[in-house]
């Protein structure tokens, strides 16, 4: 038998029974564009995480007060109180590195902010005017914090545009005056929309000179410091350059924790790969269901073809002959089924594409091969047993039934 | 295969089918049921033969162990000059395939399928390249009458047409024995007399043909005629 007419006799079994055949399909496919929907759904989540840290800049180094053991988030991130602090010292200390282009100090606390009669508690963050260099952030109107030395404490203020729209009443806020805590600065700029960012919503954040902040909040002691390298290959040599320096200034201790973002991100990529991939696992369940759905189906059909398998022994065909036949047939449920999905699961992906345009969805390509592939395999693996049954059947038998 | 089942009928009448003590028990529930219980049958090359008796006297039963389809449970069977009880099952399915056709009382036809494809089916699991099976295919109908029929799926024909598309199918591999089981059984007198013309036209051409009936005006109609009885032949009448 050559291998065309097998596959057209399959083809034609199948098509003889439309119905049968389209739920079958239909069984597959949702298990194929169930993989496909979820595992894009985990890759959204990774892939706006992964954005997340890339809009912060891989060439970005995030200096923290303390020594932990572990490299990530670690433990120094929260607590303030350490050996010692990190001064606006020593942070300008690491300017004069080459591998370094800049460098934003970091302090941040909580602090009531008024305009008239209306006040309300805020994030207020002390930086200078590189931290907008480094976040690649853009004004609605006005200007970020002026360039001026760390040290001075100019009264100005930037804020979010949450604060702009609720404290001024949608009057232009720049120029206006703003009370911090028990200090008063003018307002040089307003932040443009920017959502939330690193999990910290940016809208809501009032943004003061960092010595004006130290004063504030009395400390001495930076919350962070962002040392932004020349570029991604400087990393190394700003890393050394950060860890030396902090060991000359701190009396030989190495005192404090520099995370890059690789780091980070490479922490957060772990976690939502696994996710992803248990999502996977999940919606493969599914295409399991599927194959025993074909499996049963399979050996209905086998028992209601039994004289037309007796015919066809009858006639010459051997035994593997007769299994191939309906191993092609289970397999084309299965390919096709898998196609179907396939065209099914980006349908759904570009729906939700179109219901979150935030997100980016898009399936792995591991896990269109591996549905379409795992979807093959369940149809051959539950087919083969319907099709044993078929070429084992006892031709007599198998014509004498009527 | 062996080229001696491929060739011509051999002119001397030796024995093509050859049985030996054949017996065939089945066990129905505890007790074991002898469909054949020592058959020695000798039927040469181009006889014309009718089997006859009553139920469960054992015809059908020899008739699917000379078809190939069921292997006696004692006994020889020689078919062409082969022992058939040492073949492989893909030998005694290539065997099948081309040195035996079937008719069958209820037809078995594949519904979907036209009455050419029908035709075509040993031809396609022998392997045969499309373009040949087909033209193939439309010559045996033709010469059955069914050339108008050709392109008819078989739930649009009559009962005789649908056995004349059955017969085509048992002769398109050109084989040397023909066995039919109580192929007239499904139809009219006139269908059915049109069957018999035909297959007793293969038989005029060289054909071993050995036909189960019940019906006696047809059975006597064959060159020889057996009678069997409880698993035994116990009557061979000839002329």
């Amino acid at each position: 038998m050559k291998r065309a007419d097998r596959h057209r006799m399959a083809f034609g079994a199948l098509a003889r029974t439309p119905l049968r055949t389209a739920m079958l399909l239909l069984a597959t496919a949702i298990g194929v564009a169930a993989v496909l929907v979820l595992t894009a759904l985990g890759e959204a989540a990774r892939l706006y995480i992964a954005g997340e840290f890339q809009s912060l800049g891989t060439d970005l180094l995030v200096v923290m007060p303390g020594r932990t053991e572990t490299t990530g988030a670690g433990a120094g991130m929260m607590s303030g109180a350490t050996p010692r602090d990190i001064t606006l010292d020593d942070a300008r200390a690491l300017l004069r590195s080459a591998a370094i282009e800049t460098v934003a100090p970091v302090v941040v606390g909580e602090s009531s902010v008024s305009v008239g009669s209306l006040e309300r508690d805020v994030t207020i963050m002390g930086t200078t005017a590189s931290y907008a260099t480094i976040r690649h952030w853009t004004m609605a109107s006005g200007e970020f914090l002026p360039d001026v030395d760390m040290e001075r404490e100019s009264p100005v203020c930037v804020i979010g545009s949450t604060i702009g729209r609720e404290l001024f009443r949608g009057e232009p806020p720049v120029g206006r005056w703003l009370r911090v805590g028990d200090r008063r600065c003018r307002v040089a700029g307003l932040l443009a929309k920017q959502g939330v960012s690193v999990m910290v919503d940016v809208d809501t954040v009032v943004m003061i000179p960092v010595a004006m902040a130290q004063s504030l909040f009395n400390s001495a002691g930076l919350f962070r410091v962002l040392v932004q390298a020349r570029s991604r290959d400087a990393m190394p040599a700003a890393k050394r350059f950060v860890l030396a320096t902090f060991r000359a200034r701190h009396h030989g201790e190495e005192d404090v924790t520099v995370v890059t973002q690789d780091a980070v991100l490479k922490t957060f990529d772990g976690i939502l790969g696994a996710l992803t991939l248990a999502l996977a696992g999940i919606a493969a369940v599914s295409l399991l269901v599927a194959g025993v759905l074909i499996m049963n189906v399979m050996l209905v059909a086998v028992s209601q073809r039994t004289q037309e398998i007796g015919l066809l022994k009858a006639l010459g065909a051997r035994r593997s002959q007769v299994l191939a036949l309906f191993l092609t047939e289970a397999l084309y449920l299965a390919l096709l089924g898998a196609l179907a999905g396939v065209l099914l699961g980006f349908a759904g992906i570009w729906l939700l594409g179109g219901l979150y345009p935030d997100f980016t969805f898009r399936p792995p390509v591991w896990a269109v091969a591996g549905a379409v592939a795992i979807s093959m395999a369940c149809g051959m693996l539950f087919g083969i047993l319907p099709a044993r049954r078929a070429a084992r059947l006892d031709p007599v038998a198998a014509l004498a039934r009527r | 295969m062996s080229p001696q089942l491929r060739s011509s009928p051999t002119p001397d009448g030796a024995a093509i089918l050859r049985l030996e003590r054949l017996s065939r028990s089945f066990a129905v529930g505890d007790q074991l049921v002898h469909a054949l219980d020592g058959v020695d049958l000798d039927i040469a090359a181009g006889e014309y033969i009718s089997l006859m008796g009553p139920s469960g006297s054992g015809k059908s039963t020899l008739l699917n162990i000379l078809g190939l389809l069921d292997r006696p449970t004692s006994g020889e069977y020689w078919l062409a000059g082969e022992q058939t009880s040492t073949m492989s099952d893909d030998r005694l399915a290539d065997t099948r395939q081309r040195a035996i056709g079937f008719v069958f009382q209820f037809f078995h036809l594949i519904h979907r399928m036209t009455a050419v494809e029908n035709v075509e089916l040993p031809l396609m699991l022998a392997g045969v390249p499309m373009a040949e099976r087909r033209s193939r295919a439309r010559e045996v109908l033709r010469r059955m009458g069914l050339e108008a029929r050709i392109d008819h799926r078989s739930n649009q024909l009559s009962g005789g047409e649908r056995q004349r598309v059955a017969i085509a199918r048992a002769v398109v591999m050109q084989p040397r024995i023909l066995l039919a089981d109580e192929p007239t059984g499904n139809l009219d007198s006139v269908s059915g007399g049109e069957v018999v013309r035909i297959v007793e036209a293969l038989h005029d051409e060289g054909l071993t043909l050995i036909v189960v009936t019940h019906d006696q005006a047809i059975g006597s109609r064959a060159h020889r005629r057996l009678l069997m009885r409880d698993g035994k032949i116990v009557q061979d009448l000839s002329g």
